[in-house]
């Protein structure tokens, strides 16, 4: 039963986070929501798993922190390249 | 039997950092408050769960899983916070500092 109290407090959080992604004025706040959303969903994969009592689970949750690690580098490598093309503004 | 109450434990605590970190993150009033808020109790919160999930199971394969899933949240969480907060930076994303003109008349 822990489980299932688990996976409705992690979907709970995960949905004030994406309040943050869609009302956050710059770009950062949205890049941080999305980054929590990643973490979050780690955890959800790995409660998920105790509870259908399914341990292939973890394997995807391993992959996923890999993947939402490399996602955010990534779109931070892209914006920087973005900012760098005009250097008085950035896209905020 | 102290396992299984444990586990209880570690999960609900862990659940509590969570829902403080995601009504940190709508609430506080700046960016960099914001990601302090976030990338703290994200991580805190990773390793009560994922240690309440471990004390569920005997020491198996499962355990080794859970212990890795917990390494690579810790080590790429503040690395991500790091290098948000460098490009904010250096993309003139400003923190709201305290009034100095308050500062100065207060110890004149």
């Amino acid at each position: 039963m822990i489980y299932a109290i688990a996976s409705f407090a992690i979907l709970v959080v995960m949905g004030i986070v994406l309040a943050r992604a869609f009302y956050g004025p710059s770009v950062y706040d949205r890049i941080l929501a999305v980054n929590m959303f990643g973490t979050k969903t780690v955890l959800l994969i790995a409660v998920y798993g105790f509870l259908t009592e399914r341990p292939e689970f973890l394997d995807l949750a391993i992959v996923y922190a890999l993947i939402n690690f490399i996602g955010i580098v990534c779109v931070l490598k892209f914006i920087e390249r973005l900012n760098s093309f005009d250097e008085n503004q950035d896209i905020l | 039997m102290i396992f299984h109450i444990l586990s209880w434990l570690f999960i609900l605590l862990g659940l509590f950092f969570a829902i403080t970190g995601a009504v940190g993150l709508f609430k506080l009033p700046d960016f960099y408050t914001r990601i302090h808020a976030a990338s703290v109790a994200d991580t805190s919160c990773a390793a009560l769960i994922l240690f309440g999930l471990m004390l569920n199971t005997g020491f198996s394969l499962i355990t080794v899983k859970l212990l890795l899933i917990l390494l690579l949240l810790w080590f790429t969480g503040p690395i991500s916070s790091h290098s948000l907060v460098k490009a904010a930076r250096e993309s003139n994303l400003n923190p709201i500092l305290a009034d100095k003109e308050k500062e100065h008349r207060a110890t004149d």
